[in-house]
C-alpha cells in the first residue's frame, strides 16, 4: 500500500516511515511542510495519506486543512490525520465531507504499533478511526440522552465511534458477534439513528447525533 | 433613528435637564463653604479639619456630574490625586490644596452652577410651553376668557383660535424634545471643561493605571510560572525519571529474562502516554493549541462544543488578534462560561463576538439562576484583571432568577484576515 507522510519533525517523520515499511507499506512521499504536501497528495494518489495537523510555516492546522482540501480534489482519499491534540471540531471538519476513510488519531497512539497500524489499514480500505479521546469528549456531554443507554450500549457505542466493526468490538469486549449486533440495533433505536451495515456510516451517523 | 427613540432620548435628556437645575443650586453653599473653611485655615486651625470635609462633599458633587455627563455619551474621568498613606490632618490638608484638580473643581462651582441652571431651565421650559399650547384649548373654554394667549396668537378669542393652539403646541413640544439632547451635551461639555483631567494629570493617572495593572499582571504571570514549574516537576518529569529507569531495567533484563523485559517495555509504553496526557493538560492551561490554530473564534467554538450545555457561537472578527490579547480574551470567555455552566443551572448558552471600531466585545449570555456578584466570586475579579492589562472592561448584568449577561470590551487591532477556512457552523 502507498502512503505519503507529511509530518515536520525529523525524528518522527523517519520513525512514522520505519514502521509502516515494516508493515509493508509503501511510503512514496514524506513531507515536511504544508505548502508540499497537497501537490505531494494529488501527484502520488496514495492509498493513504498520514498528516501531522500542524506543520510549518505557519505552525497552525495546515496540515489539516490540506488534508481537506486534498479531499476535496480527489474525492473519497483516505487521510489519517496525527495531532498532538484532539479538538472534536476537527473531526467534525474532516468528516464534514462524508467520503470515504478518514482517521483521526493522537499522536501517542503511534507507540500502540499493532493498533496504530491497524487503523491505518482500516482508514486506506475506506473506514473510519477516531481517537478514543475525541469520543470520550463527546460522550462526556449531552448526558440526558445518552442517560437511556446501558453501561454495556455505552461501551458498545464508544468502540462503534471509533470505527470498529463487529467483530473488532466483540473481541474487544469479550462477548459475541450477535451479542454486539443485539446491542447496537437496541443503541440505534434508542437514538434514533438509521442503521446501516456499511462501518463508515455507522460512525458518521453516530458523531452526527453526539454533535447534534 | 426610530421616531420612538429620538422622544425617548428627548424625555430622557429633559429629566437630566430638571436634575441638573437642582444640582446647580447646590453648588452656591458648597462654593461658600469652600471660602469659608479657607480663610478660616489661618484664623483658628478650623479651616484644617474643615476644609477636607468641604473638599470631600465637592468631590461628591463633581462625581454626580461627571456620572451625569457620561449619560448623555461624554464621560469625564477622575484627575484626583490618590490619598496618601498614613495620613494624619496636615498631610491630608495639604493633599487637597496642592492638587490642582482641587481648585479646578472650585473654579467650575459658580460657572458650573450658572451653565445648569441656564441649559436646564431652558431644556424644561420649551417642552412645557409646548404641553401648555397643547392642553390650552380645553383649558381656554375652562376658564372661559378671552386674556390668554398662545404662541402667535394674543389673545385668543375664538374656538377656531384656540383649536391653532395644538399643532403650535405640538411644534414646540417637539423642537423641545428634539433640542434637549444638544442641551444635555453642552452642559456636559461645558462641565468637561473644569472636570476633566488637564493633560498633566491624564498622564498622571495612566501611570497610575498602568502601575497597578502592571503589578497585578506581574503576580498572576508569576504564579502562573510556578504553578506550571510544579506541575511539570512533580508530573512529567517524574515519570519521565521512571520510564529511563523502566527502560534501564529491560535493556538489562532483554537477553536473560526476555519476558519480563517484555513486560517492562509495555509498562514503560504506558508511563510514556502517561506523561505526554499531562503535558498535554498543562500546554491546554497555558496556551489551547486550538486557540494557536484557530484563533479565538476557532477556539471558542471548539469550547461552545466541549461544554455540556448546548452553546450557540456567533462571531464576526475578520482577523486575528494580537498572541496575548487573544490569550486574555480566550480565558476570559472560558472562565465566565465555566461560571455559567458550574453555578447557574443554566439550559443554554450564548457567545456573541464581535470587533467594531478597534474593540473586541464578547458578550456571553445564559439562561440560568442569575445573581452573580463580582464582589463575591474570585472568578470574575480574575477576569477583571486579566482584561485589564489591556485596558478591557468587564460589566454584569445579572439579577436574581437571570439571564445573566457579561459583556466584556478589549481595545486591540486586528491582523491580516484568516485564510484558513471554516466550513462548518455551529
Amino acid at each position: 500500500m502507498r502512503v505519503v507522510i507529511a509530518e515536520d519533525l525529523a525524528l518522527l517523520r523517519d520513525g512514522l516511515t520505519r514502521l509502516l515499511e515494516a508493515y509493508d507499506f509503501k511510503v512514496v512521499a514524506a513531507v515536511d511542510n504544508g505548502p508540499s504536501l497537497l501537490p505531494a497528495l494529488i501527484e502520488h494518489r496514495p492509498d493513504v495519506a498520514v498528516v501531522d495537523v500542524r506543520l510549518p510555516p505557519t505552525f497552525t492546522d495546515e496540515g489539516l486543512q490540506a488534508a481537506i482540501a486534498a479531499r476535496s480534489e480527489v474525492p473519497g482519499m483516505p487521510v489519517l490525520v496525527l495531532s498532538q491534540h484532539v479538538e472534536p471540531l476537527y473531526a467534525r471538519e474532516l468528516l464534514s465531507d462524508r467520503k470515504g476513510g478518514v482517521g483521526y488519531l493522537l499522536k501517542d497512539r503511534v507507540s500502540h504499533v499493532a493498533q496504530f497500524v491497524d487503523a491505518v489499514r482500516r482508514v486506506a480500505a475506506g473506514g473510519t478511526a477516531m481517537d478514543p479521546e475525541v469520543v470520550s469528549q463527546l460522550l462526556a456531554r449531552h448526558e440526558p440522552p445518552l442517560a437511556a443507554l446501558t453501561g454495556r450500549e455505552r461501551d458498545v457505542l464508544t468502540l462503534m465511534a471509533e470505527g470498529r466493526s463487529n467483530g473488532a468490538i466483540a473481541a474487544k469486549l469479550f462477548v459475541g458477534e450477535k451479542a454486539v449486533s443485539k446491542h447496537i440495533s437496541s443503541i440505534f433505536a434508542k437514538l434514533d439513528l438509521p442503521p446501516s451495515d456499511d462501518d463508515h456510516r455507522r460512525v458518521l451517523a453516530v458523531l452526527a447525533y453526539l454533535n447534534a | 433613528m426610530d421616531s420612538r427613540d429620538w422622544i425617548k432620548d428627548g424625555v430622557k435628556a429633559v429629566a437630566g435637564g430638571v436634575l441638573s437645575v437642582a444640582l446647580a443650586i447646590t453648588n452656591i453653599p458648597l462654593f461658600v463653604l469652600f471660602v469659608v473653611s479657607l480663610v478660616l485655615t489661618p484664623v483658628l486651625g478650623i479651616g484644617l479639619v474643615l476644609l477636607p470635609l468641604v473638599t470631600a462633599l465637592i468631590r461628591f458633587r463633581a462625581r454626580i456630574a461627571r456620572r451625569l455627563s457620561a449619560t448623555f455619551g461624554m464621560p469625564i474621568a477622575r484627575p484626583y490625586r490618590p490619598l496618601p498613606e498614613r495620613a494624619g490632618l496636615l498631610k491630608r490638608y495639604r493633599w487637597i490644596v496642592t492638587d490642582p484638580a482641587t481648585w479646578r473643581d472650585f473654579a467650575w462651582l459658580l460657572p458650573g452652577a450658572v451653565a445648569g441652571l441656564v441649559l436646564g431651565v431652558l431644556s424644561l421650559a420649551v417642552p412645557l410651553y409646548g404641553i401648555e399650547g397643547i392642553l390650552l384649548l380645553p383649558l381656554w373654554i375652562w376658564l372661559g376668557t378671552g386674556e390668554y394667549g398662545y404662541g402667535a396668537i394674543w389673545p385668543i378669542e375664538t374656538v377656531g383660535e384656540g383649536f391653532l393652539s395644538l399643532p403650535q403646541g405640538t411644534i414646540i413640544l417637539a423642537i423641545g424634545l428634539a433640542v434637549a439632547p444638544y442641551l444635555r451635551n453642552a452642559d456636559a461639555w461645558f462641565a468637561r471643561l473644569f472636570l476633566a483631567p488637564t493633560r498633566n494629570a491624564e498622564l498622571r493617572l495612566r501611570v497610575s493605571h498602568l502601575t497597578t495593572t502592571r503589578a497585578e499582571n506581574l503576580d498572576s504571570q508569576a504564579a502562573e510560572l510556578r504553578r506550571i514549574e510544579r506541575d511539570l516537576h512533580d508530573g512529567a518529569q517524574a515519570r519521565l525519571v521512571s520510564l529511563g529507569m523502566t527502560i534501564g531495567l529491560a535493556e538489562e533484563l532483554v537477553a536473560t529474562d526476555p519476558a519480563t523485559a517484555r513486560k517492562l517495555l509495555a509498562e514503560a509504553r504506558e508511563v510514556s502516554s502517561d506523561a505526554l496526557t499531562e503535558l498535554r493538560h498543562l500546554v491546554r492551561g497555558i496556551h489551547p493549541p486550538v486557540l494557536a490554530e484557530r484563533g479565538l473564534e476557532g477556539a471558542v467554538r471548539a469550547l461552545a462544543m466541549a461544554l455540556p450545555i448546548p452553546t450557540a457561537v456567533g462571531a464576526a472578527v475578520p482577523g486575528r488578534l494580537d498572541t496575548p490579547v487573544e490569550s486574555a480574551a480566550y480565558f476570559a470567555v472560558a472562565e465566565v462560561l465555566a461560571n455559567a455552566t458550574r453555578h447557574s443551572f443554566a439550559q443554554h448558552a450564548e457567545v456573541q463576538l464581535w470587533h467594531n471600531d478597534g474593540v473586541l466585545t464578547m458578550r456571553v449570555s445564559d439562561d440560568g439562576l442569575g445573581g452573580a456578584d463580582p464582589s463575591r466570586g474570585t472568578g470574575l475579579r480574575g477576569i477583571e484583571r486579566r482584561l485589564a492589562a489591556f485596558d478591557g472592561t468587564m460589566s454584569l448584568s445579572s439579577p436574581p432568577g437571570g439571564p445573566t449577561v457579561v459583556t466584556m470590551e478589549l481595545p486591540c487591532a486586528l491582523s491580516s484576515p484568516r485564510i484558513s477556512p471554516s466550513s462548518e457552523t455551529a
